[in-house]
């Protein structure tokens, strides 16, 4: 397969998840809405969002690195993308997208790319209550990278690959394959610092509109905003693809990827919608303790 | 109450004592004793809680009516000091050493009255209306309505009416008003 | 005792008069650890003293479009003013559900587009909403809701509270009544959306255009002006 085609079928691939991005939050609100009583939203709106956000006349900027922030967190979007197999298995070769022998680990620092280039943005701001929202993200974050990549690492040696592809590959014939059965304890850990990584209730401290600082976008208006919209709905995909190829045993077929990248996602509503916000000092004391006592005990079978 | 009403009246010169209810009592003391009266009734006679500070404008008296409102929270009886000042030179001694939250309320008197509390911490700043460059708004002779006319602007047009009348008008437009009245008052 | 007050009456009468600019914000010269000086006017250098300028619209389909996804996506700033800002918060529940209409809720000036004015506007409020107004995005829209913001309603004679809005900022759509509700808010939002789509919100510029008039006003009545002129 020539280069041209492999970016053609890239490019087709981001287009697709863009959307689903976008629909997947919108039936989120929906669906809450619904269980509200309510109608809720129309299920458009985050594309009218977008098209209102780049139709905003006014555009102040606080320098360079304002600039940066919202292009940073749509190149750790789209740099998730690329990296991650969309789809494995015979016959989905044009779906690896750039996947290559130890994507893992870059895909790991991406999820933290986004965050880093925000905090220079929104620091730039001067915006007293970005800087707040930055301090408790990343403290947040931190935490729960730590179980995370126990689990991650956990499964690298159970699988002796730090591929992705090769991963998913190894968990295709059934579901008793899924690491789901073959590891449950680095899936336990994976999947509770899942939680973290989505970012809803009760983990939402760090951007919910509800909480006095809106968090770091709280200066981001027009355009940059509208970035920052598309960016997030890349990423609630591709987070959810990466504990789809790590625990769930990858997609064949892009109805399998919606599919489980939508029950994936709403595992963390669903847990949102029943525990209410932590404080931030709450989340992170909460992740050092079940999640990463599994984490650490995942590493450890796998150890000897 | 009574015993309590007697010790103090005779030692401060209380005026125009009135028992309001059986745990609620009023009386005038004279503007030097004042202060001193309250710290003796919060020390000696167990009203350590302090419950407001307010002022009324009695205008047609050239005086200003202080009260120290103080709450006994062991017989459950409430004390209420009146201090009358003069109006023209409105000089009272500041309480902020006696209960902390007092200089806020002074600081809201200094703003709303002007009566001054020397020593009192940032009795000069502003409490609710910022930048006032006017006469102390709840003095009885500051006309607000004037104020506003000149100040804001006022839209043409706007009209009262009575409720009543309106409404009678406006509903039940072909009767009578008088035979409405009689229905009512039946 | 007594010479205590005559102490605090000389110093009352011998005050200067007032200054609201606070300290660390007034114009002065400071020491430079070189040892040069340094005129310093912090509410200046730190804020932008640019006048806002009027941003002509698009031409033809792209501004109908546009107008369309303003209209469909009304981000209201949670700035609840007065008393009114007690009808706000059940448009969100399930009687009345805003969201229908397009309407969300946003936290911050920068990301919304509409402003609702609830209910009586005190003159220190006034001051607040001004810096917030300034500093949402063009275009942005002004709903007035209750009779006091209209002509004062039954604050028309207060001395704290302002009579007209319009004076102030440009006002896109009034909702009378005292208090309106929620229903009357709703159909409120239907109005200003029918504003927008006929290409009639154009209160952004409309402010741009009468700046020095609205500056005025506000000024008359917002005695301690401490802040630029225009707040970016």
């Amino acid at each position: 397969m020539t280069i041209y085609a492999q970016l053609g079928y890239t490019f087709l691939g981001l287009f697709l998840v863009l959307n689903w991005g976008m629909l997947m939050s919108a039936t989120f609100r929906k669906i809450v809405a619904r269980v509200a009583g309510r109608h809720g939203i129309p299920i458009y709106q985050p594309w009218i969002d977008l098209v209102k956000n780049a139709g905003v006349r006014t555009t102040l900027s606080h320098g360079t690195m304002f600039y940066l922030g919202p292009v940073f967190r749509l190149t750790g979007a789209v740099g998730m993308f690329l990296f991650m197999p969309a789809l494995v298995g015979i016959g989905n070769e044009h779906w690896l997208n750039f996947s290559f022998q130890g994507d893992i680990i870059l895909i790991l620092y991406f999820q933290l790319f986004g965050m880093l280039g925000m905090a220079l943005g929104a620091g730039e701001g001067g915006q007293p209550h970005s800087a707040i929202g930055i301090g408790r993200g990343l403290a947040q974050h931190a935490a729960v990278e730590l179980p995370l990549t126990l689990g991650i690492l956990s499964l690298a040696i159970q699988y002796q690959t730090l591929s992705l592809v090769d991963i998913a590959n190894a968990q295709q014939g059934g579901i008793l394959n899924w690491t789901l059965f073959t590891n449950p304890v680095a899936s336990a850990a994976i999947m509770l610092a899942a939680l973290g990584a989505f970012g809803h209730s009760p983990f939402n401290l760090v951007k919910a509109p509800n909480e006095i600082p809106i968090g770091p976008p709280t200066e981001y208006h027009g355009s940059y905003l509208g970035i920052l919209m598309s960016s997030g709905a890349i990423i609630h995909v591709m987070e959810a693809a990466l504990f789809m190829n790590l625990v769930f045993g990858g997609a064949t077929s892009w109805i399998e990827f919606i599919i489980k990248t939508f029950l994936i996602y709403f595992y963390s509503i669903f847990v949102g919608v029943v525990f209410p916000r932590f404080r931030i000092e709450q989340s992170v004391v909460w992740f050092f303790k079940l999640p990463l006592v599994l984490g650490i005990i995942a590493i450890l079978i796998y150890s000897f | 109450m009574k015993s309590l009403i007697e010790r103090v009246s005779t030692k401060y010169n209380l005026q125009e004592v009135v028992q309001q209810r059986d745990n609620l009592v009023f009386a005038y003391v004279d503007k030097e004793l004042a202060i001193d009266m309250v710290t003796y009734m919060r020390d000696y006679e167990g009203y350590a809680h302090f419950t407001l500070m307010s002022c009324v404008d009695w205008i047609e008296d050239g005086k200003f009516q202080l009260l120290y409102l103080l709450n006994n929270p062991e017989t459950k009886t409430e004390f209420g000091i009146k201090v009358a000042i003069d109006r023209d030179n409105a000089v009272m001694q500041s309480a902020h050493h006696l209960w902390e939250q007092i200089w806020t309320y002074q600081r809201e008197l200094k703003e709303a009255f002007g009566i001054d509390f020397p020593g009192s911490p940032r009795v000069d700043e502003d409490f609710v209306v910022e930048g006032w460059d006017d006469m102390p708004h709840m003095r009885r002779d500051f006309d607000t309505n004037k104020y506003a006319e000149e100040t804001y602007f006022m839209r043409e047009g706007r009209k009262s009416y009575d409720p009543a009348t309106y409404m009678r008008e406006k509903l039940y437009p072909k009767q009578p008003v008088t035979a409405k009245k009689n229905k009512d008052e039946q | 005792m007594n010479e205590l007050l005559k102490k605090a009456e000389a110093n009352a009468s011998t005050k200067e008069e007032k200054s609201f600019v606070r300290p660390e914000d007034e114009e002065r010269e400071v020491i430079a650890p070189d040892g040069s000086i340094i005129k310093v006017n912090p509410i200046y250098d730190y804020f932008s003293g640019e006048k806002p300028s009027v941003e002509k619209p698009n031409k033809g389909v792209v501004e109908k479009f546009l107008n369309w996804a303003r209209a469909e996506s009304i981000w209201v700033l949670g700035f609840g003013t007065g008393c009114g800002s007690i009808e706000i918060p059940p448009l969100m529940t399930p009687r009345f559900d805003a969201f229908r209409f397009g309407v969300q809720m946003r936290p911050t000036p920068r990301q919304s587009n509409a402003f609702i004015i609830s209910g009586y506007l005190s003159v220190k409020t006034l001051k607040r909403v001004i810096r917030s107004y300034e500093q949402m995005p063009s275009p942005k829209y002004v709903i007035a809701l209750g009779s006091c913001t209209i002509n004062g309603g039954m604050y028309y004679d207060s001395y704290s509270t302002i009579n007209r809005l319009d004076k102030y900022m440009p006002v896109d759509v009034y909702i009378a009544g005292c208090m309106p509700r929620p229903e009357a808010l709703l159909a409120g939002f239907v109005k200003l959306k029918e504003i927008i789509k006929s290409g009639k919100g154009e209160g952004a510029n409309l402010y741009a255009e009468n700046f020095d008039e609205y500056k005025a006003n506000q000024k008359k009545v917002i005695k301690d002006w401490n802040m630029p002129d225009y707040n970016w």
